[in-house]
Formats: structure tokens, C-alpha cells, sequence
């Protein structure tokens, strides 16, 4: 009742909604890059909680299911394939015991979320699945993936009536509320924070006009961004404070740095501003080499939107009822495997 | 209690719409700091619905939230009235930090140690001057960041007031205990860093398998202990 990791791709992580509460400890959040996919891939598996997906970066693994499984894919289109036959993202996947789920070519985005119905048996380290690889905690063994680990799968299949359920759940219309399509825009919206105003009107210019190289030192705890150098009125030394998701920070070389999933919990530079969270997905996909372009948002426009995503996967998560109650019809209870 | 006007007050400010920073006074002062440990410890006692992180630091208190738990279009100010009306009737002043003092055994200088010497040379006192000054009396914990368990702590003596160094080092062995601009920092794992480091203590840090994760929290204080290499070499490993 597992996976085995036949090649482990380039960084496959275990992620989840990420280890809130632990911040004041200086433990960082964490969690999936793209919120938006690792939700819409767990929804789609039937898993109404929040368990952890397997985040995987641009060259993905090759992964053996030993037993049966439910499972989706969402975010980056990275080709995948299951037994080299291409398989689809956004749909529930029915896998059979040797059935190997690999991926190709990099078609779109850079993060794609593997779900697994019930979910991997991974031990919650801080009330969190995910994998902090600095702090080398959570997840499987606080690292990524390797080849010929073991990913002990939490819930069995019945053997006998998969091919029903697998032409049940491929009949099964799935709608996605408008506002979780991945739609890119032109330009990501940025909020003003309470340090914008130690920059200077040019720098705010740059910001809000200017094309920004995402750099290849980006990483799930920052992206970098080269172009129009942002400067401050005077170098004055700042405090450490909270530091979130999203804002954009700019050191002393006046280059600025969106924060990430990994961020730390605290940060002494000042914050130009804050990328709206309703679009921080939309960063998550894209790479080293791409271009980003800034727009003004408000705040309680920023807010908004963010709230009506997460009304849009309650309302999607309502939906999959009937899907999460034709699985469970095919989950095995008692005995050992 | 000396009547300074910033700390009988403060602002909320967003920082982006996940997150609200109550900001008290400016500068790094214990009053203001333990005011932020206390608002802290009343917005975590006040479990207000939808908000993840409660982060104090020397002056601001950072409030994250998480979307979904307020009606569409008031979240921000809903969850601000929420925070003042907390504050508001919470005791800031009467030092309710909930902080305990946590005695620290450092093993000074040495190996361990090895930017004591010149700590002593600048500040023109002996070693032994330098770890009496550094234990003189406990160190407030303002906040714990940079990695999972380390703590800001301070404020020290005028004389401590080193800048942190022109270069700095690659890897800081775990539990060393360096100084700069007044303030102490313990690395709880090995780490890149630039304060002086003039000890290193055998307590781990963080472990989170241990509960509570973290050897030192906000808003307690510490009291550095020195002990001899032979005693850190005996330490109990936990």
C-alpha cells in the first residue's frame, strides 16, 4: 500500500496549507508555492481536508503505485503520463496496482501537485505535513523526495469493483467556479504597505512600469527580481518585523525580493509593498528568466478577491459531495494489506 | 514608571491583506518590547477567529490571518475593532508577559568562543569583564526569528554596542551565543552570521519533537551562567 520513487525528479516536496501558528517560535509558515493548485488537486482526489500533495518542481518524478489509488493533478502541466499514456490535470485519476506515473516536457507553470485520495502517512511536525528543507522538518524525512524511497499511502482501495469507479469518475462533470481558473494576467497586483513611503517617487514609478526579470537565485523562500533599481529617500537602519507571504522586500542594492512560501518569519528591509494574495499563485508558476509587471490594487479590493477564491473552493469542495461519497464506497476498512 | 506618550498608545497597519501589524512606540526598549509580549499574549488568550500567527518583535506585533472567516467585504476592519477592543482591555503595562527566566550555561571564550578576545580589546574590558557584564542581570527576549528557536535578547550594557562584523562568518556552529548592537543572539543550528560570537551554550534550541519546541519564547529572560569546557563537554545531551 505505497508508492515507491523510481526517479525522484528535480525538487518533489510533501506541502500542505502550510505550519501556521508557530511563527512567534521563528518557524516558518511554509507550505504550497501555488495554494490554488495543491487545494484544486486535493479537492479533485476526493479529500475534503487539507492533507498534504506532493509539490513537484519542473522536472518531475517517476513514482510506481504498488496498490491502488485516487489521485488528481493540478497546477504546472509538466506532461504527465500514467503507464506513458497522457494523463489529464484537474481530473480524479483511478491507478492500478504497477501502474507508473511519470511526466515529460514542461508545457506550463513550474509547480504541479500530486494528490493522493486519503492522503500519504507522513507523522504532522508542528501541526504541519510540509517539508521545510532549511530546518530539514516535516514532510518525508524533512527532505525531497530520493530515489527508492517508500510513500505509505493512508487509505486502501477494494480491488474488486476499480474499473466501475474509474468509468464513474471519468463520466463525472467537474465545474470550476470561474475565479479558481488559472487565468494569468498581464501584470500582478501590488498593495502599498506602511513602508512604501520611505521610497522615492521614482521608485514607485519603476515599480508600477517596469519590466522585472525573476532571477535564477529564486527559490521557494524568496524570489528575486532584477531591473530598475527601487531607492529609498535615506538609509535608515529598520526593525525587524513580521513578514509575509507575498510582501516585497528590498535591500540595500535597491533589488527587489518577493517573499515566498519559505519565507522567514521576521525581516528587517523595507517592503515596497505586498503582491495581492489572490495572485501569489500565479507568481508560484512562473521561473527564472520570466518577466513580472506590476499593477496598484487596494486593499479591501485585495481582500476581497482573496475572499471570494476561498468561497469559490468551499463552493467547489460542496460540489465534490457526490465524488468524495462514490470514493469512500471503494475505500477497503479493516484488515491489514 | 516614566510616563513616555508612545506607550500608551499605538497604530494597525496592513501589511498586505493577510496580515495587520499593531505597532508600539519606536526603537528597541524592554518597556516597549514586554508591551508587545503582553499584547500578544492577550490576542492569543482572545483566540479571535480566522487569525493563524500572532508574532511579536522590539516594537510591532504582527496579526496574520487567513481568508475565508469574515464577511466578504469587512475583514480588515472587523479584525481591526477586534484587535482594539482586545488591546483596549488588556492590562500592556502591568508586564503580563507571560515570560519566564530561563537560565542559559554558556561556556565563554576558547574555542567556543572565538571572537571573546577581541570583544575585550574593544570594549576595553578584560574577558573576565566581558562574561560578568554579559550575566549582570537577565536578558529580555523581544522575539525569535531567523530560524526556528533563535532569540533576539537585550538590551546590554552601552558597551555592547558593537556593530556586527565587516565580514561575515559562513557557518556559526549550533549554540553559540554572539553579540552585537546591545543584543544577544543563540544559533540553534549551524548557520551563516555576523555578530560576535563569544560562547556557546550545550541546551538545544529547537527541537520539535519536544513541546513547547523551543528552549526560550518571547517575553521571557534569560540569565546567561557560565560554566568551564569540562562542564559543557559533561552536559546532558537531550
Amino acid at each position: 500500500m505505497s508508492i515507491t520513487v523510481i526517479r525522484p525528479g528535480l525538487s518533489s516536496t510533501f506541502q500542505d496549507s502550510g505550519r501556521h501558528g508557530h511563527q512567534h517560535l521563528g518557524v516558518p509558515v511554509g507550505g504550497a508555492m501555488d495554494q490554488r493548485a495543491h487545494q484544486l488537486a486535493n479537492l479533485i482526489a476526493g479529500n475534503e481536508h487539507d492533507l498534504a500533495t506532493l509539490e513537484i518542481t519542473l522536472i518531475g518524478p517517476t513514482l510506481r503505485f504498488d496498490a491502488p489509488a485516487c489521485i488528481s493533478l493540478a497546477g504546472a502541466d509538466l506532461s504527465p503520463t500514467v503507464n506513458d499514456m497522457p494523463a489529464p490535470l484537474g481530473r480524479p485519476l483511478i491507478l492500478l496496482a504497477g501502474d507508473t506515473l511519470s511526466f515529460g516536457e514542461r508545457r506550463s507553470g513550474v509547480r504541479c501537485y500530486l494528490a493522493c485520495h486519503g492522503g500519504i502517512a507522513l507523522p504532522a511536525v508542528l501541526g504541519s505535513q510540509s517539508t521545510y528543507l532549511r530546518g530539514a522538518l516535516g514532510g518525508f524525512q524533512g527532505r525531497a523526495l530520493r530515489k527508492g524511497d517508500t510513500l505509505p499511502l493512508n487509505t486502501r482501495l477494494r480491488t474488486d469493483s476499480l474499473d466501475a469507479l474509474a468509468a464513474e469518475l471519468n463520466s463525472m462533470s467537474i465545474y470550476l467556479p470561474s475565479t479558481l481558473a488559472n487565468n494569468p494576467r498581464p501584470r500582478l497586483r501590488v498593495m502599498r504597505g506602511p513602508h512604501t513611503e520611505l521610497f522615492t517617487d521614482d521608485a514607485l514609478r519603476a515599480l508600477f512600469s517596469s519590466a522585472y526579470r525573476i532571477a535564477n537565485e529564486s527559490d521557494r523562500m524568496g524570489y528575486r527580481l532584477q531591473g530598475p533599481s527601487l531607492p529609498v529617500h535615506e538609509n535608515r537602519q529598520l526593525l525587524s518585523e513580521g513578514a509575509s507571504f507575498g510582501s516585497i522586500q528590498v535591500p540595500s542594492d535597491g533589488l527587489p525580493i518577493v517573499l515566498m512560501a519559505d519565507r522567514q518569519s521576521i525581516g528587517g528591509y523595507p517592503k515596497i509593498g505586498h503582491v495581492a494574495s489572490v495572485d501569489l499563485p500565479q507568481l508560484a508558476q512562473q521561473m527564472p528568466g520570466e518577466e513580472v509587471q506590476f499593477e496598484e490594487i487596494g486593499l479591501a479590493q485585495a481582500q476581497q478577491l482573496d475572499n471570494l477564491r476561498e468561497q469559490a473552493l468551499s463552493r467547489l469542495s460542496a460540489s465534490l459531495d457526490g465524488l468524495r461519497r462514490r470514493i469512500a464506497q471503494c475505500v477497503a476498512h479493516g484488515g491489514s494489506p | 514608571m516614566a510616563q513616555n506618550p508612545e506607550l500608551n498608545d499605538w497604530d494597525i497597519v496592513a501589511h498586505g491583506d493577510r496580515c495587520l501589524v499593531v505597532r508600539f512606540g519606536t526603537g528597541i526598549d524592554i518597556m516597549i518590547g514586554r508591551r508587545c509580549a503582553a499584547a500578544a499574549t492577550a490576542l492569543r488568550k482572545a483566540a479571535i477567529r480566522g487569525v493563524s500567527d500572532i508574532v511579536p518583535t522590539f516594537n510591532t506585533v504582527a496579526v496574520h490571518y487567513l481568508p475565508g472567516h469574515f464577511a466578504v467585504n469587512t475583514s480588515v476592519r472587523h479584525l481591526e475593532a477586534e484587535i482594539e477592543r482586545v488591546l483596549r482591555h488588556a492590562d500592556l503595562n502591568g508586564g503580563s508577559t507571560g515570560g519566564r527566566l530561563v537560565e542559559l550555561p554558556v561556556c565563554y571564550g576558547g574555542e567556543f568562543g572565538p571572537d571573546l578576545a577581541e570583544v575585550a580589546q574593544r570594549t576595553g574590558l578584560d574577558e573576565e569583564g566581558v562574561i560578568r557584564l554579559h550575566g549582570r542581570e537577565p536578558a529580555y527576549v523581544f522575539m525569535l526569528g531567523f530560524a526556528p528557536g533563535a532569540p533576539f535578547m537585550g538590551v546590554h550594557d552601552e558597551r555592547f554596542a558593537l556593530p556586527r562584523r565587516a565580514t561575515p562568518r559562513t557557518s556559526i556552529p549550533a549554540g553559540s551565543v554572539a553579540i552585537a548592537n546591545r543584543q544577544t543572539v543563540v544559533y540553534p543550528n549551524d548557520l551563516p552570521g555576523g555578530w560576535h560570537v563569544i560562547g556557546r551554550t550545550p541546551m538545544v534550541l529547537f527541537d520539535p519533537q519536544r513541546e513547547p519546541a523551543t528552549l526560550i519564547a518571547p517575553g521571557d529572560s534569560v540569565q546567561f551562567r557560565p560554566i568551564t569546557a569540562q562542564a559543557f563537554k559533561d552536559w546532558p545531551r537531550s
